[in-house]
């Protein structure tokens, strides 16, 4: 495939895209598609509806009754209605102190992930190199190998640095946001790089003739141009490391625990209490969307850009 | 000859006054010269390969080593010094007839079937949501984030949702099947039992489907109009369109997509470990819920190792295949 297709994937996914979308948009556009495919088209994609929006419905409506109704059979309507729900999921369990957990180490994760990810794109992106297509490739191939294999070894690595040097990587949140940092590197040094390249070359070959060094062109000029992309990205980062619950069950203890695992708190009291589980479910789930809804365009864009290459 | 000397100047510019001459006078400048020029980019890529190194490598060659050692509980505290068991672990986890092989092997069909049934569903609904929402009509930005929300849920709150769902007194799925569609006669369980392999399934699909869609809109977005309005002067009907212009123009993306799909599938903890806790109802009892089981329930981390490795051996096998076989057909199309 060409690559130029990616940096017009970018482009074009990019707000300067607006004004496009009016008449007939693109798609396949000209004629009329028969009643056959408008019908499937209503039939299909309502049903698609259901699916996504029925789990997204049980969450809200069953964070709004109280305990005994969720207790019993399943009622669409919840009815009485109560925000009680809300209110006691931060005293069950130390939601609080979890939320804040997750928020440092995915923060943090994110953050170090896309700095260390710039350079690395910048360099694929703008240097030719000895090497350039085992490290792409290797840095890939991360992404197959099962988590749990490199868990438990991981975990022993920890516990010896720590042993050794008085660095307290287990049970810290400094091992937990290294762990989630390397994972989001892939994808992150993968769609910064084709960001990177939608970034035309004559910008900071100019930044270079008027005398910046190549890490002063960087900053003044190609993290500027591809800015939407770099948020992009840190979205992305900050959704992986949010979510991940196979590290976060083996690296954390009961200060350090992140809300992926103390969310099944609720769960191991005497009672299940399906409404506040709901509740903190869609607590914990509003940054992420959020973040995401906010920034799908760009996130198309870079996976597209890296996929069709 | 400014400019390209310039371009690999030194950031700091500390010596850039005779780095930048003519031409450098001496052997030893012209050496420095050229680590610092073909240096740079490496010094760029350090900071993540370290990391990289440190958190995926590094840890897997320690994985391999464990996997050939009898490590337990008894030598967890000082685990380098646990005796060798040569091929020990391996000879265990294969062996068909044992107790141990024998799990082994059904967890690995379990999870085989389980990635064809979830990568093929999600691709399917992925694909046919994106070529249906390629022409622009009323309400299709609305579709696109409601399509999208399951994939920005964190996987556990997504899991716990369909886990509540999914409660034989009070789930929504037992009431919709049983008392509003009155498909079953009576109500069951999903949670244990051969249901659990389905509700895995279905949850799975849920998650990625949105991604499959994600990929596929983007890349319809590289197909060039002029391709369809050619065809459709010449007669072409949009069903044809889909089959002679479409399907093949997405031939890329697939190939990557589906890739990634199986890759996150058949390695996908976080669904079956959310869902089930440690220990997975047999049906549904997939190879990485099965490998944390060895590790850290039973506390035998050789045999876990063992069964990672050959996991691993198999993804490579896998991925190697699929890369030539679908390189060669692209080439050959």
């Amino acid at each position: 495939m060409p690559s130029g297709l990616g940096a017009g994937a970018a482009r074009r996914a990019g707000p300067r895209r607006r004004g496009r979308g009016r008449g007939r948009g693109r798609g396949r556009g000209l004629m009329a598609p028969p009643p056959s495919f408008i019908w499937t088209r209503r039939i299909v994609l309502t049903l698609l509806t259901l699916f996504a929006l029925i789990p997204v419905y049980v969450m809200v409506s069953s964070s709004l009754k109280p305990l005994q109704d969720v207790t019993s059979t399943f009622r669409w309507i919840p009815d009485p209605l109560t925000l009680s729900a809300y209110h006691d999921i931060w005293f069950t369990v130390p939601l609080g102190r979890y939320f804040l957990n997750s928020l440092i180490v995915s923060t943090s994760a994110a953050a170090a992930s896309v700095a260390v990810a710039i350079f690395a794109a910048y360099a694929v992106s703008r240097y030719g190199f000895r090497g350039k297509r085992i490290f792409t490739t290797a840095v890939l191939a991360t992404q197959m190998f099962p988590g749990i294999l490199f868990a438990l070894p991981l975990f022993l690595i920890f516990v010896s640095i720590g042993n050794a040097t008085g660095i307290p990587l287990y049970g810290s949140r400094g091992g937990l946001i290294i762990t989630y940092l390397t994972f989001s590197l892939p994808f992150a040094i993968w769609m910064l790089t084709s960001y990177f390249e939608s970034v035309p070359r004559a910008l900071d070959e100019a930044a270079l003739v008027d005398g910046c060094g190549p890490v002063r062109a960087l900053f003044r000029v190609v993290i500027p141009a591809a800015l939407p992309g770099i948020i992009a990205v840190t979205i992305y980062a900050f959704m992986t490391a949010w979510g991940e619950v196979l590290f976060a069950s083996v690296m954390t203890n009961n200060t350090t625990r992140t809300l992926a695992v103390g969310l099944a708190d609720y769960s191991t009291q005497n009672n299940v209490y399906w409404n506040q589980i709901m509740a903190a479910s869609l607590v914990v789930s509003v940054p992420v969307v959020a973040g995401f809804l906010l920034m799908q365009r760009y996130l198309v864009a870079g996976l597209t850009s890296g996929a069709v290459k | 000859m400014t400019v390209s000397l310039r371009r690999d100047a030194p950031p700091a510019g500390s010596d850039a006054g005779r780095g930048r001459g003519p031409a450098p006078r001496s052997r030893s400048g012209r050496l420095l010269q050229r680590i610092r020029k073909g240096g740079l980019p490496y010094l760029f890529l350090l900071p993540a390969l370290l990391l990289e190194l440190l958190v995926h490598f590094v840890p897997m060659i320690f994985g391999i080593l464990i996997s050939f050692k009898q490590l337990t509980l008894f030598f967890i505290r000082n685990w380098t010094g646990a005796p060798w068991a040569g091929l020990g672990n391996y000879r265990l986890v294969v062996d068909v007839h044992g107790a141990i092989g024998s799990a082994l092997l059904h967890s690995f069909v379990v999870t085989c079937a389980f990635t064809v049934l979830a990568v093929g569903l999600s691709w399917l609904f992925g694909t046919v949501a994106a070529i249906l929402t390629q022409d622009s009509f009323r309400g299709r930005g609305a579709l696109r984030t409601i399509f999208l929300t399951p994939f920005a849920l964190p996987v556990y709150a997504s899991v716990i949702i369909w886990a509540f769902m999914f409660q034989y007194n009070n789930g929504l799925v037992n009431e919709l099947l049983h008392n509003v569609l009155g498909i079953t006669s009576r109500p069951s369980f999903w949670l244990i039992g051969h249901n659990s392999f389905f509700a895995l399934v279905i949850i799975s699909i849920w998650r990625n489907w949105p991604f499959a869609f994600l990929c596929v809109m983007a890349g319809l977005q590289g197909i060039p109009r002029d391709l369809y309005e050619a065809s459709a002067i010449d007669g072409a009907g949009i069903w044809q369109q889909i089959r002679r212009i479409t399907m093949p123009s997405l031939r890329a993306v697939n190939q990557v997509l589906v890739l990634v799909l199986f890759l996150w599938t058949f390695n996908d903890f976080t669904t079956p470990f959310v869902l089930f806790g440690a220990s997975a109802p047999s049906p549904a009892d997939v190879v990485s819920i099965h490998i944390y089981n060895a590790s850290f329930i039973n506390w035998n981390f050789g045999e876990g190792s063992a069964m990672s490795v050959l996991m691993l051996i198999f993804l490579l096998l896998v991925t190697a295949v699929y890369l030539l076989g679908t390189s060669r057909r692209r080439n050959n199309a």
